[in-house]
């Protein structure tokens, strides 16, 4: 029998699910993920509906469009006014910078393509003498193949605009922030895939909580949420493998060596939340050629203030959910976004309002 | 003539778009009439011979899809059946359809023909014919390739709209979904995907006919643009009631779960040309079904909901795992996603 | 680089980032254009087993089944868990020698 490696049988969701209720704790348990596709797949199959009333589930920053700053989506655009091709993967497209997206300087006349790959982006760029350029968005599990691009001998025409970032610093820094009232975090699954279940010890001398990585699949989320539940039902708190089959302690060396050989890690800013140290990457010297914003002479807009009344920094925080936003479904639609929680396509506020977020059904 | 493009001169009433018209177009149409004045009168309108009873139904569309010729059709296919697929959903039998043609200078005559013979070939699946047309011509660049317009003329016993259904109605799907948003997103060149996937694109209403004779039959709609997520929502929204669906009853193929995975796109928000949605009386669903299926394009047709009252205007999933949520009016066209 | 193919579409991925060798016939974890894991059957049948003994052994701990009730996933059912400012050591039950199970 060919393994379809999907797991959503009717049965085992019930069997979790009174997993689940055995071990549903008497007061309110804020569990908080950190990954797009988690939300998704929760979102999509309705899984919120197994949790008892106790227990909320929140999505952090795990949108790597949405925590993408708007300078870098300025300077994206400004390279592509340049001349220069821009290779983008499609769910940046729309996101909002100071005025204007991705999107609509394509239809200024701007060259900006989307790809599924790095891969593609360099392909393109030796099939031209002009400017390519790849806006290199992603969390740790992206940032190897723009390593790997880079070893592989590009050709001089060929550029990256780095804005990768890594997820766990970001979830410790969630964890110092006033309210934030975190008591258990879902780990991200391919994140984990690239860094092993060892890169989330980092905060269990500080903050006692349970932290299960989780794979995507309904039944691996209700999964690890039964074992977050009895964690804190045991009184343990650490690091534990929800996802075995994909994640190892020590996670990917191969792809970890990639991007150590060509990344260093950076302060970087994160859309809604700030400059976290340590949370992001940064070009070594050797490979400073291709760094896009040497490239170019770049005039980037006024950052633009922020929306009174739009809370997407304390969505992105996990300190709210969509519908605690004043602007969520009013003024603030994906077909009239306001914040970057509803353009990315992962953001919780696009997610809740396409696919009915936490309405009780 | 193998090479042989179209000419300003083509589109300008003259000599030769007169030669074009009877080298290519004339013998694709001519042999079925459409009444008294037919096109092979080539005058300034044609007669239709209408039955003395039942509904007439028109409609109308224009065609732009790119690529041309893509796996399983091309816009010839793709506005024949489409016009024929409005009329079926409508209950009506088609008659005629008229087609008119905006193309860019320097399109090749043979890929014209190639589109030609598509349309005429959905239309001889039907016994439809082509009552009229137009031909325009613009500079290079002024329109993309070829632009299509058909509009289309039936007959329907007694037409049936997309909104009238009961409490405890229930949803059919006459197929797979999917399949034509997929095999187009698939075909693009830039992501670099093989697949055997084939655009759904067919006439429907071979199948439908039989299936209407059941009677029982409260609304239909064919789930185009925006997929069924679409179709279903502005059935719930019109009707003021709730479609109850159950996701594991979906039809999807395997290469479109395939697609939707490698994408990040959903198979329920992408475009499908050879599928219905009918909303039919409960005791009439087993007979429907079981109509639809004796057709080769309806051999995966299933049950896969029920009109309720819970939240009216909303079209509810629930979830392969035993979870709900609303499936909700798709927004935009679908963009690939990172992760 | 491999061709990988997902319930009969075909494209291929790089091996860049993936530390194993592979070869046709396996199954690979796939993130834009790159395998990152390679997944065998064998672990995908163990997933199985992970759920079902987590299932069996909770509720073989709990006598008192949780409210059947439809669409009360919303109302905390079943025996009160023991709470974090309770005891610090963990129960005697079966919970604990679980506990290292997982993952």
């Amino acid at each position: 029998m060919t393994p379809s490696f999907q797991y959503s049988d009717p049965k085992r969701g019930r069997d979790l699910r009174d997993a689940i209720r055995i071990l549903a704790p008497p007061e309110t348990f804020k569990i908080v993920h950190v990954c797009g596709t988690h939300e998704m797949a929760i979102t999509r199959n309705g899984l919120r509906r197994f949790l008892p009333e106790t227990v909320d589930l929140l999505e952090g920053p795990g949108c790597p469009v949405c925590v993408t700053p708007a300078a870098d989506i300025d300077t994206a655009i400004a390279i592509a006014h340049a001349g220069a091709t821009l290779c983008t993967f499609g769910d940046m497209i729309r996101v909002p910078g100071s005025e204007c997206s991705l999107d609509q300087a394509r239809s200024d006349g701007c060259d900006i393509r989307t790809v599924l790959s790095v891969a593609d982006a360099v392909e393109a760029a030796r099939t031209t003498d002009e400017e390519v350029v790849f806006f290199a968005v992603g969390f740790e599990t992206t940032t190897p193949m723009t390593a790997a691009i880079l070893l592989d001998d590009p050709p001089s025409n060929f550029s990256v605009l780095v804005s990768h970032k890594q997820v766990p610093q970001a979830m410790a820094a969630l964890l110092d922030l006033p309210d934030s009232r975190i008591a258990a975090y879902l780990a991200p699954g391919h994140v984990s895939t690239i860094i092993g279940t060892r890169s989330y010890e980092s905060w269990l001398t500080t903050h006692r909580i349970p932290t299960v990585v989780g794979g995507f699949e309904p039944l691996d989320i209700l999964y690890a949420i039964a074992l977050i539940l009895r964690q804190h039902r045991d009184g343990t708190a650490k690091v534990e493998n929800g996802y075995p089959r994909a994640v190892a302690t020590d996670g990917n060396p191969a792809a970890l060596m990639l991007i150590e050989e060509v990344f260093e890690t950076a302060e970087v800013a994160w859309r809604g939340i700030g400059r976290i140290p340590g949370s992001g990457y940064r070009l070594r010297s050797r490979f400073e050629h291709f760094d896009a914003r040497g490239r170019f002479t770049i005039a980037l807009p006024e950052e633009r203030a922020d929306v009174p009344g739009c809370r997407c920094p304390d969505v992105l925080t996990a300190r709210a959910v969509p519908t605690d936003c004043p602007l969520f479904s009013a003024r603030c639609t994906p077909l009239t976004p306001v914040g970057p929680c509803m353009v990315g396509t992962e953001g919780a506020c696009s997610i809740w309002f396409r696919y009915g977020g936490r309405e009780s059904l | 003539m193998s090479d042989e493009r179209i000419t300003s001169l083509h589109g300008a009433g003259g000599e030769l778009m007169g030669e074009l018209l009877a080298k290519i177009v004339l013998p694709r149409f001519a042999h079925r009439s459409s009444g008294r004045i037919d096109l092979a009168a080539l005058d300034d309108g044609a007669t239709v011979d209408v039955p003395r009873s039942g509904d007439l139904v028109l409609t109308t569309d224009s065609h732009v899809v790119k690529p041309i010729f893509f796996p399983g059709g091309d816009i010839g296919t793709l506005a024949a059946a489409g016009t024929i697929n409005d009329l079926a959903v409508m209950g009506a039998r088609p008659l005629v359809l008229t087609l008119a043609a905006v193309i860019e200078e320097g399109f090749l005559i043979r890929d014209l023909e190639r589109i030609l013979d598509s349309f005429a070939s959905v239309l001889e699946e039907v016994g439809a014919t082509v009552a009229c047309g137009d031909t325009k011509v613009m500079p290079p660049g002024d329109v993309d390739g070829i632009v299509l317009n058909t509009t289309g003329l039936g007959v329907a016993a007694h037409a049936i709209s997309d909104t009238r259904m009961e409490l405890g109605d229930r949803v059919i799907l006459t197929g797979s979904i999917g399949d034509h948003g997929m095999a187009l997103l698939a075909a693009r060149a830039e992501f670099h995907l093989k697949t055997t996937l084939e655009s759904d694109v067919a006439p429907l209403w071979p199948m439908i006919e039989p299936a209407l004779e059941v009677g029982g039959i409260r609304a239909m709609k064919d789930p185009t643009r925006g997929g069924l997520a679409a179709a279903l929502n502005e059935m719930a929204r019109k009707a003021t009631v709730t479609l109850e669906i159950d996701e594991s009853s979906i039809p999807i193929l395997d290469p479109v779960v395939g697609l939707s995975e490698i994408l990040g796109i959903s198979p329920l928000e992408v475009a499908n040309e050879g599928k219905a949605v009918l909303i039919v009386s409960p005791g009439s669903a087993d007979a429907i079904l079981k109509a639809l299926r004796k057709h080769p394009l309806g051999t995966r047709a299933a049950i896969v909901g029920t009109v309720t009252d819970e939240y009216p205007g909303r079209v509810i999933l629930g979830t392969e795992v035993g979870g709900r949520r609303f499936l909700d009016m798709p927004l935009g066209d679908p963009v690939p996603r990172i992760c | 680089m491999a061709v990988v193919d997902y319930n009969g579409v075909r494209t291929t991925a790089r091996l860049d980032a993936l530390p194993d060798r592979i070869s046709p016939g396996d199954y690979v974890l796939v993130h834009t254009g790159f395998a990152i894991r390679r997944l065998s059957p064998e672990d995908g049948e163990e997933t199985l087993r992970l759920f079902d003994e987590l299932a069996a052994s909770l509720a073989a701990e709990s006598p008192a089944k949780p409210a059947q009730n439809a669409g009360d996933a919303r109302s905390a059912g079943g025996e009160p868990p023991n709470s974090r400012d309770q005891a610090a050591t963990p129960p005697a039950s079966g919970g604990s020698s679980t506990s290292g199970r997982a993952g």
